[in-house]
């Protein structure tokens, strides 16, 4: 029994350290290295790492030794013309990589690009607190303490109901090795143990306070089960359907790290996040791995003219009307927060119940994201005259049904 | 209300406190009429039987069961290759223009994925303002699946374009080399380049002649002016004498002349503000919008009309020193009031005509003259959008039938339905060579030709517009096209032998005709910034310019550049000969409805079913007779009666219509469609064979007809009574001008309660908490003195909010789902006894109220909903929520306003509401932001809570407060004369706020201010530019 109690703290220990985890670290970035990593995941990231690794274009590890600091400004604002030009180190490059030629980026500054380095630098300096960031990123109720406690507590309960059952077992064993014992020494009665059982579990029937006890808790428990289960009904959290091309979130947003916004071009301006068009899969599988089945697909789309159907994996009602954009842009909620760990996902899986339990939930707790937004600027001024809480989604109407029923 | 000895009624039933009205009045929801059995479904509203009960109870059990097993899988499908500028859920705007059969707006179509949902206006244009009610409903004739699918040759639909433009130019070459003449006949082309296309048709083909015609005419008008519209400007009168123009309604263009109308009527009750308006004087048979505007409005048969304008000539040439005319006299009231306002505001002063008698219309045109309108009233830019020439019609039917023509085509043109000739044209249609129509189905006339070449619909197309000279306006596409469909220009160009690419011929037309005008820049990029701006109006700042006195420095197509008129005396000798100043018989009016127009868009549900302004009555047209002549010839209201005009006799129901001229019978056209669609065949009967000329020019005012009982009755669906308020009172306030110059808050009326402390305003005393709004508090003013009563914000609601319709019989069983209707009041003395209510319905005032959910703080319908499906928002709103509500239509009993619509079927996917929003593409027209309700749940004006909530994100993408007037709600957006104003009263720079600082302690009032609901709607008092005698009296 210790043995296994043991156990079970054991078990539960690590639940414990990586609940309690604490906030990613990361704050050592300066401003450049800050800004050059912002650059980095909007532009480059879909074809280059910060490693040595190749990916569509070379990994960009020590770049700044290979390149002059003018020759990689030029390049990067126009590589087509210092191909054109004959730019011997430009056409070997051209050549070494398919001919596939790099998206011209003349928006770019040369502070940026000063920026992208320094970030490529620093990312190479401290691999070890990239390796860390998945992790860090895959905690996102890390962003606040509240949800972390709430874990704890519900494992410290179950460990105390665990614990008050077994109680209750070791109870129930003594007694009934007791029983059993008492029976064998007034043996001489006569009565067989199994019949004297049957005796007091008939008397045991026949009681009507227990009968009716029995009945009372049976039907409790069947209107508990069938009101979970009505609550439950079009609650598809869990779901993972198999998709008509087997694309793999956790190797493209997971290894190659490649920003959401990449793909889901909505999610900071629109309702949808969109799902991507073919064309944006072609910015990269044009030259990578076109030979692969699954990408072939997407290449039998664009010849037949015949758009791939994914499979809706959240569904809202529609009556329920959500906006990526007040979410992300806005609210400056990451991801994972409602799709959860996102990017160690083969096949993506609808995380939350997306009930609207979950929603306003998530609307009590959360503070407004008033910094820098003109927008919340008098709305804060009028609350913290009256409130020394933080001024929460709730406060500024986000229970409201008209907020999503229209 | 309460105040004056007036007394409000917006029907002849409730003035007479019939017994159907008092009943119907006390319940909300009229009880189930008979016809509810029609509907065998088995989700009917009403009383569903056992057996249906246990069929849906045991389908659902099953339904659910098996839904339980799985859900249905749903896809995501995105672009293949995604357009540049598209991004799904986000709207794209283009600049368009409507501009059919005469009726123009410059329009901004708004599209989600690549499909039009809604038409706005487009501010840039100096000449349309808003979007009518019928141009609204355009939108929907897009997504009508009973056009023609592709060409057709007779009833072959499976012929290919090549094939038929094989055949056809083999046939015209034929034709050409016999010398047969060719005719293309159309209503009003206001296209330069269609004009052009028409110029290389006719280059190739030299025999062929254009000619156009209207089905409401203006050719006399045309005639006795140049050949053009004068320029009118109603902004810049303060005397506006109209005879049988309803120029806010229909004639020529209501929504360009509503706004510069609308200029002069608008008050500020501001220390020094505005507090002149226009007086408005109206001589009419029928009560039309235009007169039921009109400060001083007199009833006149049509027989008098001509004798009116002359009486009207003479007295304002006695005082101006010019000669009068011999006319008889005709004893009209108001007559020699109008003409002294006319006399004291020389200058300022414009009389319009809309009868199409050429003699009538140069004795108008001969009073602007002496009045001083040219260069005033009349200046800038002459309207080309009116062009019909009937004599050349008529001149073409002639030769039709006598098998002179080779080849005729039809372009957006319907003459054998709507010319009075049209049963001639159809006889000889059939014996002409070659008959082409490029009309979008098979109608009336196009059944008849054979071949039908449909053109793409307008939202589908390219082209231009110069609805006024100088003022140009672009068409361009923003939809693929739907059905294998071609531009008439297309295929005129195709068979004249060019290139059949109308987008780069109206390219190449702005840039060898209108870029010249531009200042300066490349082609291209004018002909962008023309694309995005829809409009180009090189001649814009000029007009606008001429606010000052001094005449317009181009002469143009106005009077002034006409010859001198023949002389008057002759007009007056056409008129003593036409007209008589006491006709005796019963005498026929058609008249063009709002709504409906010449029916050119009658297959369209949401026009169908949009409720007339004056009667209020929709899915229908009818005889209008006045209450003392239906009381002679002893019809009522729904009975059926035959009008019989020189043997065409009609059958159609009675309506009363207090304001009809007595001793006449008023017609709309546009109905009694026969090869149109299933939502306009069979509607009403088609009144253009009774249409007659005189002098070669279509008259509406045939003549006598006779009248007989033909026994039964009909229903109309009238709503002008639906959703009464109760007997409560203070709903309307207004006064008149001289009142109100004297104090800012008369005809305002404040209720006061007796209490323990003595009387109190009924606003100072209450049980509720209040809101407190931090952020923003939405709120609405509508003017009553802007509101034309037009309607156009009925439609633009329905079109944003989805709104069902619900045809004919459920209108009838007061059914309709309209969030916002406008309430027509007529307004009378106080009745003391039986000869006054004859006395009220003769010629009362009439009040238009746009009335849509108050959003009240102290909100009825919140308090007793039992599962709190209907909530306060913290801005203001009262909140609907459609998935919460189980239908116990509590809150709808309990609201004061009688705003809240119930969902009685499911309108939508039903096969017995087949109106567009039961197939695909019918359903194209919904806007993606809105729920679609389903079958018992209420609705309501929700104040375009998904426009706020858009504005609202919008602000906070760019981190910053909402700007006024970037959220609009629909109805304020749409509003020709914007009478309405949206926006955020906690914004102390907003317009809403401005106008309510002033107006709070002026015209502002709220409604049912007794009952103290407090509604974050406001309204502005009607003021009426009249003596303070005893309103609304013909004797006045």
């Amino acid at each position: 029994m210790k043995r296994f109690i043991a156990g079970l703290l054991l078990f539960c220990l690590p639940l414990f350290a990586l609940a309690q985890d604490p906030a990613p670290a990361g704050d050592a970035a300066s401003g450049d290295v800050a800004n050059g990593e912002t650059i980095f995941k909007q532009n480059c990231a879909s074809c280059h790492n910060t490693s040595a690794e190749k990916s569509v274009g070379p990994g960009l590890k020590g770049v700044q030794q290979r390149h002059e600091f003018p020759w990689l400004v030029k390049w990067i604002h126009n590589s087509q013309a210092m191909i054109a030009a004959g730019d011997p180190a430009a056409v070997a490059l051209y050549k070494q990589y398919n001919q596939a030629q790099m998206t011209s980026f003349p928006n770019l500054s040369e502070t940026d690009i000063k920026d992208i380095l320094a970030y490529v630098e620093e990312a190479n300096a401290a691999p070890a607190a990239v390796a860390g960031a998945p992790a860090a990123a895959g905690a996102p109720a890390a962003q606040s303490g509240a949800p972390s406690d709430l874990f704890v507590l519900v494992l410290v309960a179950l460990l105390v109901v665990m614990l008050l059952v077994l109680g209750v077992l070791l109870v129930v064993v003594t007694l009934l090795s007791k029983a059993v014992s008492g029976d064998a020494a007034a043996g001489q009665t006569g009565t067989p143990f199994m019949e004297r059982l049957k005796g007091t579990l008939t008397k045991t029937a026949n009681n009507p306070a227990i009968r009716s006890a029995t009945i009372w808790v049976f039907v409790l428990l069947v209107t508990k089960a069938l009101i979970d289960g009505a609550f439950n009904v079009g609650v598809h959290q869990g779901y993972a359907p198999k998709q008509p091309i087997a694309y793999s979130h956790k190797l493209h947003a997971g290894e190659y790290k490649i920003d959401c916004n990449y793909c889901h071009t909505g999610a900071n301006r629109s309702r949808s996040a969109h799902i991507p068009s073919a064309n944006i899969c072609m910015n990269c599988h044009g030259v990578i791995k076109k030979e692969s089945p699954e990408i072939q697909k997407i290449y039998a789309a664009i010849e037949n003219n015949q758009p791939i159907e994914w499979v809706r994996v959240h569904n809202l009602p529609d009556f329920a009307y959500f906006n990526h954009a007040q979410h992300v842009n806005v609210g400056g909620l990451e991801c994972q927060q409602c799709h959860g760990e996102i990017q160690n996902m083969e096949v993506v899986e609808q995380r939350s119940s997306l009930t609207m339990g979950w929603c306003i939930d998530c609307h009590r707790k959360t503070d407004v994201n008033t910094k820098g937004n003109a927008y919340y600027d008098k709305l804060v001024q009028v609350h913290n005259e009256g409130s020394k809480e933080n001024l929460k989604v709730a406060d500024i109407g986000g229970l409201e049904c008209s907020k999503c029923h229209y | 209300m309460e105040h004056t000895n007036k007394r409000y009624w917006k029907g002849l039933e409730e003035l007479r406190n019939d017994k159907d009205f008092v009943r119907n009045a006390n319940s909300e929801f009229a009880p189930a009429p008979p016809a509810e059995k029609e509907y065998e479904s088995l989700v009917d509203g009403m009383g569903t039987h056992r057996r249906d009960f246990l069929k849906v109870l045991g389908f659902g059990m099953a339904a659910v069961s098996l839904a339980a097993c799985e859900t249905p899988v749903r896809y995501a499908v995105p672009y293949l290759n995604k357009p540049e500028g598209e991004f799904p859920t986000i709207a794209n705007w283009y600049a368009s223009t409507y501009a059919e059969g005469g009726d123009y707006a410059s329009v901004l179509v708004k599209t989600r994925e690549g499909r039009p949902i809604k038409l706005e206006p487009n501010n840039l244009s100096s000449i349309s303002s808003g979007v009518s009610a019928r141009i609204h409903g355009s939108l929907l004739s897009l997504y009508d699946n009973e056009k023609l699918k592709g060409p057709a040759k007779g009833s072959d639909t499976k012929v290919s374009w090549d094939q038929v433009d094989k055949e056809i130019m083999s046939q015209l070459a034929k034709v050409a080399a016999g010398g047969t003449p060719i005719r293309l006949i159309s209503s009003t082309i206001i296209s330069p380049s269609t004009k052009a296309v028409v110029a290389d048709f006719v280059a190739k083909y030299p025999a062929t002649s254009h000619i156009q015609y209207d089905a409401n005419s203006a050719s006399a008008l045309l005639k006795a002016n140049g050949g053009k519209v004068p320029a009118y400007d109603f902004s810049k009168a303060k005397t506006i004498v109209s005879i049988d123009a309803d120029f806010l309604g229909t004639w020529i263009a209501p929504i360009a002349f509503a706004k510069q109308y609308a200029e002069t009527r608008k008050l500020s009750s501001a220390k020094g503000g505005k507090k002149d308006m226009s007086r408005h004087y109206q001589f009419e048979s029928q009560l039309s919008l235009t007169g039921s505007n009109a400060d001083y409005r007199a009833a006149v048969k049509p027989s008098q009309i001509g004798l009116l304008v002359a009486a009207l000539y003479n007295k304002v040439a006695g005082k101006m020193g010019a000669s009068s005319i011999s006319a008889a006299a005709v004893n009209v009231p108001h007559l020699d009031q109008a003409a002294a306002d006319l006399i004291a505001s020389k200058g300022q002063a414009l009389v319009v005509c809309g009868v199409n008698d050429i003699n009538v219309q140069n004795l108008v045109r001969s009073l602007n003259s002496m009045l001083g309108s040219n260069g005033n009233t009349i200046s800038g830019a002459a309207y080309n959008l009116r062009q019909g020439d009937d004599v050349a019609m008529n001149g073409f039917i002639d030769e039709l039938k006598g098998g002179r023509v080779g080849a005729v085509m039809f372009l957006d043109a319907n003459p054998v339905y709507d010319h009075p000739r049209g049963a001639e044209i159809a006889a000889a249609l059939p014996k002409v060579p070659l008959s082409i129509s490029f009309a979008d189905r098979a109608d009336e006339t196009a059944s008849l030709t054979k071949y039908i070449c449909p053109a793409s619909h307008y939202l589908e197309s390219w082209g231009d517009a110069e609805p006024r000279s100088g003022y140009y306006s672009l068409l361009q596409p923003t939809i693929s096209l739907i059905f294998n469909t071609r531009q008439a220009q297309s295929s005129l160009l195709k068979w004249a032998g060019k290139n059949e690419d109308y987008h780069e011929y109206v390219k190449s037309y702005w840039r060898s005709n209108i870029y010249t005008q531009a200042s300066g820049g490349g082609f291209d990029q004018f002909w962008m910034k023309a694309l995005h701006d829809g409009v180009f109006e090189p001649k814009s700042g000029s007009t606008s310019s001429t606010s000052d006195a001094t005449p317009a420095s181009q002469p143009l197509a106005t009077s002034t550049s006409v010859a001198p008129l023949a002389s008057s005396s002759d007009d007056a000798a056409a008129i003593s000969k036409t007209y008589k100043a006491n006709g005796s018989g019963l005498e026929l009016v058609l008249y063009e409805k709002v709504g409906m127009g010449t029916g050119n868009l009658a297959n369209n549900p949401w026009i169908q079913e949009f409720p007339d302004p004056v009667t209020k009555a929709c899915w229908d047209n009818y005889a209008c007779l006045s209450k003392a002549t239906a009381s002679e010839l002893g019809v009522e209201q729904g009975d059926l009666v035959k009008l019989d005009y020189k043997g065409k006799a009609l059958e159609l129901p009675v309506v009363v219509q207090p304001g009809q001229a007595a001793g006449t019978v008023a017609v709309a056209i546009g109905y009694g469609r026969e090869k149109a669609g299933k939502s306009a065949d069979g509607v009403g009967v088609n009144v253009y064979p009774w249409a007659t000329f005189n002098n070669g020019y279509l008259s509406f005012r045939p003549g006598e007809v006779t009248l007989t009982k033909s026994g039964g009755t009909k229903d109309i669906a009238q709503t002008q009574t639906h959703d009464t308020v109760m007997g409560r009172e203070s709903v309307l306030q207004d006064a008149v001008l001289g009142d109100y110059q004297k104090n800012v808050m008369a005809g305002r009326f404040i209720p006061e309660v007796e209490t323990s402390e003595g009387p109190k305003e009924a606003t100072d005393i209450t049980l509720w908490d209040g809101h407190e709004y931090k952020n923003h508090s939405w709120g609405m003013v509508i003017d009553l003195n802007s509101c034309t009563g037009c309607g156009a914000c009925v439609i633009g609601c329905q079109s944003e909010n989805n709104v069902a319709v619900v045809g004919r019989q459920e209108v009838i069983n007061r059914r309709e789902m309209h969030w916002i209707r406008i309430d027509r009041y007529y307004s009378s003395k106080s009745a003391e006894s039986i000869d006054d209510l004859e006395e009220a319905a003769e010629n009362p005032e009439v009040t238009f109220q746009p009335l849509m959910c108050q959003h009240c703080n102290n909100a009825p319908c919140e308090t007793v909903c039992p599962v709190l499906a209907t909530t306060h928002s913290s801005e203001g709103l009262n909140q609907m929520t459609y998935n919460r509500c189980v239908g116990t239509r509590y809150c709808a009993n309990n609201c004061p306003f009688k705003v809240r619509r119930f969902n009685w079927f499911k309108y939508f996917d039903s096969d017995d509401f087949d109106y567009n929003f039961n197939n695909d593409l019918g359903k194209m027209v919904i806007n993606p932001e809105v729920t679609v309700r389903s079958r018992g749940v209420i609705e309501k004006c929700s104040m375009c809570v998904q426009r706020i909530q858009e504005g609202k994100l919008n602000a906070k993408k760019a981190r910053r407060r909402p700007v006024d007037g970037e959220i609009d709600t629909a109805c304020a957006q749409t509003c020709p004369t914007n009478a309405i104003t949206f926006g955020d009263m906690n914004d102390p720079e907003s317009r809403i706020s401005k106008v309510l600082e002033v107006e709070r302690e002026g015209r502002a009032f709220h409604m049912l201010e007794e009952i103290n609901v407090r509604p974050q709607i406001s309204y502005l008092t009607k003021i009426r530019n009249k003596a303070a005698e005893a309103p609304g009296m013909a004797d006045a």
